[in-house]
C-alpha cells in the first residue's frame, strides 16, 4: 500500500492525515511534493496525522526531517500527531523525538501553533 | 551451518518494487523461526534497508542486476545474507546520524537502523563478486522454530517479476 494524504484545514493550520507507506520512492516523493505544494498555497502551520501510516523507513525519517526543516526555514511549523508505536520507536532510536514537536491530541496540537515557543 | 539449519534461498531482480517482496519473505521467515511480532518487524525493516541499499547504492537502481538474499534458520538464531553486484562500500565511513551536527541530515540512517536492529552486522566486498550483508538476530528464549528446526530444507528459486 503506497502513501495516501488527506488534507484538512482547521483554523490556520493545515492538517494531513497520512495513511500507508512512506519509504523510499513513491511514498516519499509524494509527502515531499505535499509539502512543497503545501508552503508554495502559504500553509506553514502543518500538523501531520501519522495515526495510519503503517511503515515507515530510514528515508521515510528523512523526509519528515526534510519537511520539518523546509517548513522551520520558511518561517512556519511542522508538528507530528498520533504517533503509532513503530513510528514513535523509530524517532526515539533516531534521537529525533526530542526534535519534533509530537502530540496525542488534535486539539491541543492545533492550539500549540498559536502559542509561543520556548 | 549445522544439519539442524533450514536454508531459504532467493534471487530478486534488483527493482525497489522487490523490497516488499523481501519484506514478505523476511516477514513468514521471522514468524517460522520463532521471533515475537515487534521483533518480526525489526528484521523485516533491517532486511528492507539492506535491500534499498543493495538496489539503490549497489546496483545503482541496475533492474538487469540482481539481489540474492539467504535466510538460515537456526535453533538459537537468524542469519541472513544479502548480496548485491555494486562495488562495495565501507560501513564506519557513515557519518553517526546521533551526531548533534548529523541530526537534521536527511539521508544516513539505514545501517544505523539496521545495527539498532539486529545482533550482528557484517559487510563484506569482494572483488568482481558484489557486497555481501551478513545480519544475525538472536532468539532471546532459544528452541521456538515452529517446525522443529531438525529438517534441513533449500529453496532456491529466481523472480524476474
Amino acid at each position: 500500500m503506497s502513501m495516501k494524504a488527506t488534507i484538512r484545514q482547521v483554523d490556520s493550520v493545515t492538517v494531513v492525515d497520512v495513511s500507508g507507506r512512506i519509504t523510499l520512492g513513491e511514498g516519499c516523493t509524494q509527502l515531499r511534493e505535499l509539502i512543497r505544494d503545501q508552503l508554495s498555497k502559504g500553509n506553514k502551520n502543518i500538523l501531520l496525522n501519522l495515526a495510519d501510516v503503517t511503515y515507515i523507513d530510514s528515508s521515510g525519517i528523512g523526509e519528515l526531517v526534510s519537511a520539518y526543516t523546509g517548513v522551520s526555514k520558511q518561517g512556519g511549523g511542522l508538528k507530528l500527531l498520533n504517533l503509532t508505536k513503530k513510528v514513535h520507536d523509530l524517532l526515539q532510536i533516531t534521537k529525533l523525538y526530542t526534535v519534533f514537536d509530537v502530540h496525542d491530541d488534535e486539539v491541543k496540537a492545533i492550539s500549540s501553533f498559536s502559542k509561543p515557543t520556548t | 551451518m549445522t544439519p539442524e539449519s533450514s536454508v531459504v534461498e532467493v534471487t530478486l531482480e534488483s527493482d525497489l518494487k522487490n523490497v516488499e517482496v523481501a519484506e514478505e519473505i523476511t516477514r513468514r521467515v521471522a514468524v517460522t523461526a520463532g521471533f515475537d511480532e515487534d521483533e518480526q518487524h525489526r528484521i523485516e525493516m533491517a532486511v528492507h534497508e539492506s535491500m534499498i541499499n543493495a538496489i539503490w547504492h549497489g546496483n545503482k537502481n541496475d533492474s538487469s542486476k540482481t539481489v540474492w538474499l539467504q535466510f538460515q534458520i537456526h535453533r538459537d538464531r537468524l542469519e541472513i545474507r544479502i548480496r548485491d553486484q555494486g562495488i562495495g562500500f565501507n560501513p564506519n565511513s557513515i557519518p553517526d546520524p546521533l551526531e548533534s551536527d548529523n541530526l537534521l541530515n536527511v539521508s544516513g540512517r539505514g545501517i544505523f537502523l539496521i545495527r539498532a536492529f539486529m545482533d550482528e552486522f557484517r559487510v563484506e566486498n569482494t572483488s568482481g563478486a558484489g557486497t555481501e550483508v551478513t545480519m544475525v538476530k538472536r532468539l532471546s528464549s532459544g528452541i521456538q522454530t515452529k517446525q522443529g528446526g531438525t529438517d534441513r530444507e533449500h529453496e532456491s528459486h529466481n523472480s524476474t517479476s
